[in-house]
């Protein structure tokens, strides 16, 4: 296929967005929401085109572009997989989500808020489809900057110490990072993933570039101990800045673990296998603790993001077909569920302006639809059978009981803990009785907010109970994922 | 048609939901209707099994597939799930027809036959699954359906707590499940029932180190299954939620925690019978939670005043023979006990409702009294259910209690008459208190000051006519099915569902020891009548005597005050301490905090040096050239 076709899917939020910028809105900002809307859907329609047509039978690199940029010395090579798809296919799924919940909830600056959503959609989509090791990085990074703006001038009181800490956290690990790359390029001589995977890199090498690697994804995933910047970044993002952060942001470090940190330095992985299972295990137990205490509704979903991260990165180092199927299934079912509780916590934000737990009680006596929704949500979140969350959940503590019986009890205990945090939340936001009497003048949610969290709700029960579209999509990437792994700790 | 028994109250319950504000009555007649019609077929397809032996696995549609963990949704239609089928959907269906007016007050009326068909439909996923992942589903499922309505009246703080409370303590049971299905995938490389059941002799004697201890694989695996089946059925340590959740509507005690729902946990245990039969370890375990809880639960129930506190105790208790049955080996006894009981104990649950109906919502029975006139069908009901529940010669109780004992003394090992000893004595408790119950209610005086005699009423039809089923389902269901369950036909009747390693004794028993239990049970209703009606100063001087007994038992042992001390308040704290000195004190700390002040100091310091005065700066600059100057002179 001669068409650039991730190219095209990749600039056509950035194009758009250049238009959005053309555009004279001042008393409203219709046009400009029109035109993000549909350039992100034409989008969505794009990336369900190339799931459509990606062939799943194999595990080959598919719709591959190169171009030589910098002397030959940097390609900007992509291609995707079936792993890397499904990726796609969520973010460009998620935008057009936020763009309609900004209807709601931006009041001002609109237009360029629409652009900056777009060029970040622009910045995650290469992320999932970069086959080189600078080109993923610029992405990488690059997606930092509109987010640092989203959080900083639409975000809330505090927005200007939670942007910089979110910077200072994520740029220590980039820098890093950034350092590893080099370093490959001086080892291999190319930083062209495909050609990296054929090259063994040195065993005195790899442990360094690993914990090279880690640190940056540590902190975007984010582990344990470098997750505190996500509460904070939550808490004062607006409603569409958090849902990209949870839905998107945080996936690109477990990708880039599966994309990068095994395939390139098996022999690394499997020696900080247990420091992994540590940390995620602490992850597990400590934060969604923590979250049992919190009495701000949006610190309680992040802090939740973090103790479902926490089973992503168990599941990716057990190396086992269950667990790296289930990270992924994990992952994207965390993308669909908790974008749609930070949307509910923002559509009771837009009306009451708060987010603590206190203002709120006995929700349902005047808003039913909306708490109809929540529940089914924070269900989900809790990982009950029949939502997608219960899979990924359950298919990474089956692949991490083959790996050590102990993490997978400890991590199998946080799942009681998580049912305790999430209806603890629901009791006191959702039942009740009223206590604030400005809940009595609340109006149950919208057409376009019953649009965006139905959506969000179907697919989240869907994928409970037919998850085999996305697990036929990945199952062969996985498997030859596993097996190169295998080949390479044999050879050594 | 075993289709549309699962999936037509899903229908029912999607359909009442949604069309609730057409009509008056829609949803109430829809899910009604939609269940009722399940309860016919499964009837249907329960007696064609006993007939012509059709039974089958009826495929759905593939859920789920990675790797070697592969699970169908399917419908696994055998004895076992044949007998659980009518029991689920009779109750049920009876249940909602009770519903209709019972809840006739309710402005939620629409969402509470939902979450009823709901709850009936995850029930029979339960039931029908022919693998553990679909048999979670409807284990966690059944939970869900079980929270939402035990937290029904949403405004109640209580019934809120209750219900999170039941969801809790439940996840600590599926916890264990969750570990048993691990171990069985790890080591079977399977998750349907019939290859792991298949691969368990394989295994039986093979060991594994876990967590540091040696243990065999197979006892491991009952456990944890059991532990699981101790939270769902309420068994010891896991029971503290069921009490809690008579706080929802009296017709979901009925359903959800007597006649379906608690006895998952006993339906699981039979349904591994091929696993259980392997580990004398665990039956034992089964064996000894179950006697706790069967004498634990009935000495609590003696003393609690809420009448349907008593009956979840009683429910409780009888959960416990269940599972004794069970841990002696006699599964096929524990699915006999489970199927009268749903009768028993469905119509005392719906009885109950009925006197509260009548009292207006009033629970306790000190309050009540005298009013066997006044609700004359009531009356003969739930004389009928305390027959039963206590074992009364030839009502239905009466069959399987006994068959119970008998089968622990005939196991001939010293567990086995420890067994019997408790099993007794638990089953003159059993009467004591149900007596207790019975005629506190319906005979002596009336107590009631805050609405008169006159005011109190028999409930309408529609709440009568299923007490009649059930009624005669607690007289007749022992004596007619006595034979197929535990009779002469059984082994022709369970097949291959049930598994024995070794045959079942059938030595005869001593008739002193077949005539205990019976003449307990029918000497308890003077000895209680006496105590409660007559000369109730005697009772009342004993509990004065022993004030502490009757605390202790008044205050359920105190288990809910140790949980709470042990686990819940030390959970908040050492949450609010990782959130604010882990993460705040710590990380954050030394973390971004901690660099942007030390640049700040740093940036601070530094700028001192800039005076902008130029003396200063000269004479920095000589400093600077002096001591170069000195090094090279002396280099």
């Amino acid at each position: 296929m001669n068409f650039p076709i991730l190219s095209t899917l990749i600039f056509l939020p950035l194009i758009s967005s250049f238009f959005i910028f053309l555009s004279k809105d001042k008393t409203n900002n219709y046009s400009s929401i029109y035109i993000s809307l549909f350039s992100s859907i034409a989008t969505f329609l794009l990336s369900l085109f190339l799931w459509y047509s990606l062939d799943v039978k194999t595990s080959e690199f598919q719709f591959v572009e190169e171009k030589s940029w910098i002397n030959n010395f940097i390609k900007f090579k992509l291609g995707i997989d079936g792993i890397s798809i499904l990726f796609i296919v969520l973010t460009t799924f998620i935008t057009p989500i936020c763009i309609v919940s900004c209807i709601n909830s931006i009041k001002t600056r609109v237009k360029e808020f629409l652009i900056a959503i777009l060029i970040l959609e622009t910045f995650m989509i290469g992320v999932f489809c970069s086959l080189d090791l600078v080109i993923f990085y610029l992405f990488f990074e690059a997606g930092l900057i509109p987010m640092f703006l989203i959080i900083g001038v639409w975000g809330g009181p505090r927005r200007v110490y939670s942007a910089f800490k979110f910077f200072l956290f994520t740029l220590l690990g980039s820098v890093l990072m950034l350092v590893a790359i080099i370093m490959i390029y001086w080892l291999t001589g190319t930083t062209d993933i495909t050609q990296i995977y054929e090259i063994t890199i040195p065993k005195e090498y790899q442990n360094i570039l690993w914990l090279a690697f880690l640190s940056s994804f540590a902190v975007k995933m984010p582990m344990w101990p470098v997750h505190t910047w996500l509460p904070d970044a939550h808490v004062e993002a607006p409603t569409a800045g958090s849902v990209i952060l949870a839905a998107i942001l945080l996936k690109m470090a477990g990708y880039g673990f599966l994309r990068f940190s095994i395939p390139m330095f098996p022999i690394a992985s499997e020696f900080f296998t247990p420091l992994i299972f540590t940390l995620s295990i602490i992850a597990i137990i400590y934060t969604s603790l923590v979250a049992l205490m919190q009495d701000d509704m949006k610190k309680l979903i992040a802090y939740s993001s973090v103790a479902h991260m926490g089973y992503v990165t168990l599941g990716i180092f057990t190396l086992t077909k269950q667990g790296i199927e289930g990270s992924i299934y994990q992952m994207i079912s965390h993308g669909l569920i908790s974008a749609a509780l930070f949307l509910c916590v923002g559509v009771v934000y837009d009306r009451l302006h708060s987010r603590m737990i206190s203002a709120y009680g006995g929700l349902v006596n005047y808003l039913p639809k909306y708490s109809f929704l929540f529940l089914v949500f924070a269900l989900a979140a809790l990982g009950l059978p029949g939502t997608s969350g219960f899979l990924g959940e359950f298919l990474v503590l089956t692949g991490t009981f083959q790996k050590s019986y102990l993490a997978a009890m400890l991590a199998t205990f946080g799942v009681i803990l998580g049912a305790a945090y999430m209806l603890w939340m629901t009791k006191r936001v959702i039942f009740g009785t009223v206590n604030n009497s400005d809940i009595k003048n609340l109006k149950d949610i919208n057409k376009s907010e019953i649009l965006m969290l139905a959506t969000l709700a179907f697919f989240v029960i869907f994928f409970g109970f037919y998850p085999l579209p996305l697990m036929e999509t990945f199952n062969v990437s996985v498997n030859s994922l596993i097996d190169n792994y295998q080949i390479a700790l044999n050879g050594n | 048609m075993e289709y549309a028994i699962i999936f037509l109250p899903l229908i029912g319950s999607l359909i009442g939901y949604l069309g609730g504000s057409i009509t008056k009555y829609f949803s109430e007649i829809t899910t009604s209707f939609f269940v009722s019609l399940s309860a016919i077929l499964s009837i249907f397809v329960f007696l064609r099994g006993i007939q012509n032996d059709i039974y089958g696995n009826y495929l759905v549609f593939e859920w789920i597939s990675s790797g070697k963990f592969t699970a169908n949704w399917s419908i696994n239609i055998d004895p076992l799930s044949s007998v659980m089928l009518v029991v689920v959907t009779f109750v049920s269906a009876l249940v909602h027809i009770y519903s209709i007016g019972y809840m006739s007050h309710d402005p939620h009326k629409p969402r509470f036959m939902s979450y009823l068909s709901l709850f009936t439909f995850s029930m029979l996923v339960l039931v029908v699954s022919d693998n553990f992942l679909q048999l979670f589903f409807g284990w966690e499922g059944v939970g869900l359906c079980s929270y939402l309505l035990i937290g029904f009246w949403f405004k109640k703080e209580t019934a809120n707590n209750a219900a999170i409370k039941a969801f809790i303590v439940n996840r600590i049971g599926d916890f264990g499940l969750a570990i048993a299905i691990f171990l069985i995938f790890f080591f079977f490389g399977t998750i349907n029932f019939e290859d792991a059941f298949e691969a368990t002799s394989l295994y039986a004697e093979k060991k594994l180190v876990f967590l540091g201890l040696e243990l065999k694989l197979i006892n491991l695996i009952c456990i944890f299954l059991f532990i699981g089946a101790m939270g769902k059925s309420a068994q010891f340590l896991l029971h503290t939620w069921l009490p809690d959740a008579m706080e929802g509507p009296t017709p979901v005690s009925a359903l959800i925690h007597a006649a379906t729902m608690v006895t998952a946990g006993v339906f699981l245990v039979v349904r591994c019978s091929p696993m259980f039969e392997y580990s004398e370890i665990a039956l034992n375990f089964v064996t000894v939670i179950g006697l706790i809880t069967a004498i634990f639960a009935a000495s609590v129930a003696l003393v609690q005043n809420d009448i349907k506190k008593i009956v979840a105790y009683s429910t409780c208790s009888q959960l416990g023979y269940m599972f004794f049955a069970a841990g002696v080996g006699a599964y096929h006894v524990a699915m006999f006990h489970l199927f009268t009981h749903a009768f028993f104990k469905a119509l005392l649950f719906l009885g109950a409702g009925s006197v509260i109906h009548a009292f207006n919502d009033e629970q306790d029975i000190r309050n009540m009294g005298g009013i066997r006139k006044k609700l004359p069908y009531t009356y003969i009901f739930m004389l009928i259910g305390t027959l039963a529940l206590t074992g009364f010669p030839l009502l239905s109780g009466f069959y399987s209690k006994d068959a119970i004992i008998e089968f622990a003394y005939l196991k001939n090992s010293p567990l086995g008459n420890y067994a019997a000893t408790i099993g007794i004595l638990t089953a003159f408790l059993t009467s004591i208190y149900s007596w207790r119950l019975f005629f506190k209610v319906f005979h002596g005086t009336y107590n009631n000051k805050i609405i008169s005699i006159k005011e109190t009423h028999e409930s309408p039809l529609i709440m009568l006519i299923p007490l009649l089923f059930l009624s005669i389902g607690a007289i007749f269901s022992g004596y007619f099915f006595k034979s197929i369950f535990i009779g002469d036909h059984s082994v022709d009747f369970w097949k291959t569902s049930i598994f024995f390693l070794s045959e079942i004794k059938s030595d005869v028993i001593p008739l002193w020891f077949l005539l205990i239990t019976p003449i307990l049970v029918v000497i308890s209703v003077p000895i209680s009548f006496y105590l409660y009606v007559s000369n109730p100063k005697l009772i009342e001087d004993f509990k004065n005597t022993n004030l502490p007994l009757y605390e202790f038992l008044l205050n359920k042992w105190y288990i809910d005050e140790l949980y709470d001390k042990i686990f819940v308040r030390p959970a908040k704290k050492i949450g609010s301490f990782f959130w604010k000195k882990g993460d705040v004190g710590i990380i954050d700390k030394f973390g971004p905090d901690g660099i942007s002040k030390l640049i700040k100091i740093i940036s601070n310091k530094t700028g001192r040096l800039q005076t902008g005065f130029i003396y200063d700066y000269a004479f920095v600059m000589l400093l600077g050239l002096s001591v170069l100057l000195t090094y090279l002179i002396l280099k």
